[in-house]
């Protein structure tokens, strides 16, 4: 179950693979910040899924039986916690070299993951469905927001979730993710981020209200340079996740239940952040 | 590497070398919270050789906490000797009448004496039964060759030639941790010439919980006390005067223990062997390495004059076991160094400073200078008249000082 599929490469681009593969997986080198980034991720989707289908937060198999997407997977940092929960998991990237070096360290860790070179709108044309769509740090890297949303909107089953996890696009965001992660801490490659393809809360919002989800809660993530980590956080000027669900049928949607039409919940946010 | 995943070794996902109380405990905590996580225990000591050992350790009130949340501490409960009161003193071996200079007396909380005296036999007796109820594998007899910390898994090679495969291994092996030199982890050592003699005594007058600490010139005796009429002592001496007395007969021993011990316990009965230690201070360099964490004296040993070693021990197994059970239900790879470096900062800070603390301690107290002597004595008096200083040392002695502290260590479960 664990072999990697047949494919067409050959010896020399495994052993790139395998480099890679180190590379992807080790806390302290390229990919660093998302190794630091990955507690609080994790937290939250842990968190948010056992409380959407009643699972058991202590559990350490919780998400047995349940079908999970993390689409633009990487080298399979999600993945792998994903598939350990007990997902049975499809992860999608764009770059085949990216797959490969997942399917390596995938088959290294014993763990089952269904990984596929595609894209969204590709797994959604040929009707896919999942329980539960994991869009992290991608959106800011697509050439359509909208298209890629709302794909990713449309394979979530009824009841189920789609998580977006990315960076602002406000002055602050401008400062700390791109002046700061990539020329201060030279934590990303420079160029990783370009400012004006920094994605705003409501235009994520736009396209997956309108493929029938609700969204159900958005946070922000901070970063605390004296634990030297990433926690929840109200403010959601930098990094920032949006959850929303499919309702089942029969269930009333949120956005049909209240009229007028939900509003952002801007003045709450506003507040909060000072009292921490 | 890939086939490295298909090989025939036995697979655990947690392997702990050493079953003493911080392996067994480290054992237990996940196993209890973590039922999904197999942990299996080796040990090179033969099986019963545990059962030999007639010391007894000090347990603060934290360590009591995690211990009955763990459904340890009801086994060992009757066994053990709650000390209600300490005094400390400051004396020349001689002194007729040794003036006290601090008393500690009272609850670390209400209902809740600040130490026990357990002996360790019952501490390891009813640990091994609660890891065994909980499907903890215990192999005794069994001694680690040889590791290897290569991914994607820790290797362990055992002396009976079987090979598992662990996703962490936990070094537990003790002060000259084998496990700790094979992973070519250094280590800061300070030998400080001085030798601690333990041994156990029965007096004729009841104790009531009182445990003694004097500082003689010598280095600090201490008397701990035991069920029934007995007492625990502790007794530091330079080295050569430790051989010394250690070579001497029963009746020249006797006689020197009666001097520092003094009479207002009755008369002495020296009980079982006495066994003498050398004190050193040593800290690893590094708590992990990718697939490798150590706990307990393979990470430090620091000079039993504060009696924390053992709760030090305690606290890196409470860390380490959250740490490794929180990234579990995260999904994480539990022996990824970026888990494992949650638990080294968690315990260095602290590891550092109580090593430092009663490194202090030991320098300002084990001499005889008169100036000194005088300072110190300055410090000890302001101590007892100062309440807000002197419950920051009960609360210290019982294991609540500041910092986060692991749920276990709060009677929380994990």
């Amino acid at each position: 179950m664990t072999e990697a599929k047949p494919s067409t490469i050959d010896a020399n681009e495994i052993d790139r693979f395998s480099r890679l593969a180190r590379e992807w997986w080790n806390p302290a080198g390229k990919f660093k910040p998302l190794h630091k980034f990955n507690p609080v991720r994790l937290d939250y989707i842990r968190e948010q899924v056992c409380m959407n289908f009643g699972l058991d937060l202590k559990d350490l198999k919780p998400f047995e039986g349940l079908r999970i997407l993390d689409i633009g997977c990487g080298g399979g940092l999600i993945c792998e916690p994903m598939a350990r929960l007990g997902a049975s998991v499809v992860g999608a990237d764009a770059s085949e070299t990216n797959i490969e070096v997942a399917k390596i360290h995938a088959a290294q860790s014993d763990l089952a993951i269904d990984y596929r070179a595609t894209t969204s709108e590709d797994l959604e044309r040929a009707g896919e469905t999942f329980d539960v769509v994991l869009a992290l740090e991608i959106v800011e890297h697509v050439s359509d927001v909208d298209l890629f949303l709302s794909s990713c909107a449309k394979m979530v089953k009824p009841g189920g979730l789609l998580f977006v996890a990315t960076i602002n696009r406000t002055l602050k965001a401008g400062a700390m993710a791109i002046f700061g992660a990539e020329y201060v801490l030279r934590w990303l490659p420079r160029g990783t981020h370009q400012y004006s393809k920094l994605v705003r809360p409501q235009e994520i919002e736009a396209p997956v209200l309108a493929a029938g989800l609700d969204v159900i809660d958005e946070t922000g993530v901070v970063y605390n340079p004296l634990s030297d980590s990433f926690r929840r956080s109200s403010d959601i000027d930098v990094n920032y996740m949006i959850l929303s669900r499919r309702p089942r049928e029969g269930e009333m949607s949120e956005a049909a239940a209240s009229k007028p039409p939900r509003k952002r919940r801007t003045p709450a946010r506003r507040k909060a952040p000072k009292a921490g | 590497m890939p086939d490295r995943a298909k090989s025939s070794a036995a697979k655990s996902d947690i392997v702990i070398a050493g079953a003493g109380y911080v392996g067994l405990t480290v054992a237990v905590a996940i196993a209890e919270a973590a039922p999904g996580l197999s942990v299996r225990v080796v040990d090179a000591a033969p099986e019963g050789v545990w059962t030999k050992d007639e010391r007894a350790s000090a347990l603060s009130a934290a360590a009591v906490r995690m211990l009955s949340r763990l459904g340890v501490w009801q086994e060992v409960e009757s066994e053990s000797q709650p000390i209600t009161e300490m005094i400390v003193t400051d004396s020349r071996t001689s002194d007729p009448v040794r003036p006290v200079f601090l008393t500690f007396a009272g609850d670390a909380r209400p209902g809740e004496p600040f130490a026990h005296m357990a002996p360790n036999t019952a501490l390891i007796r009813a640990l091994r039964k609660r890891a065994e109820a909980l499907g903890v594998a215990i192999d005794m007899g069994t001694p680690v060759s040889g590791i290897s910390l290569e991914e994607p898994a820790a290797t362990v090679s055992l002396a009976d030639g079987r090979t598992i495969e662990a996703r962490l291994l936990v070094a537990c092996d003790g002060r000259k941790s084998k496990l700790r030199e094979w992973a070519g982890i250094g280590t800061v050592s300070w030998d400080y010439g001085q030798s601690g003699i333990v041994a156990t005594v029965r007096h004729e007058r009841p104790h009531n919980g009182l445990a003694q600490e004097h500082f003689l010139p010598s280095g600090p005796f201490a008397v701990l006390p035991l069920p029934d009429n007995r007492a625990s002592l502790v007794w530091t001496e330079p080295t050569r005067a430790a051989e010394r007395l250690m070579a001497a007969d029963d009746l020249i021993f006797e006689a020197e223990l009666e001097q520092r011990f003094g009479h207002k316990l009755g008369p002495l009965r020296l009980e079982g062997g006495r066994r003498a230690y050398p004190l050193n201070l040593i800290i690893a360099r590094d708590f992990v390495r990718p697939r490798l964490a150590l706990a307990g004296d393979a990470a430090h040993g620091i000079h039993p004059i504060a009696g924390q070693g053992l709760n030090l021990g305690l606290k890196d197994a409470a860390a380490l076991a959250e740490t490794v059970v929180e990234a579990a239900r995260l999904g994480l790879d539990i022996g990824a160094l970026d888990v494992l470096e949650r638990y080294q900062r968690w315990r260095r800070f602290d590891t550092l400073s109580m090593g430092a603390t009663t490194d202090v301690l030991n320098r300002l107290f084990s001499n005889d200078n008169a100036l000194l002597r005088t300072v110190r004595d300055f410090g000890l008096s302001l101590v007892d008249r100062a309440p807000p200083l002197k419950s920051y040392f009960i609360d210290q002695a019982a294991g609540f000082g500041r910092g986060a502290r692991p749920r276990l260590l709060e009677g929380e479960a994990i």
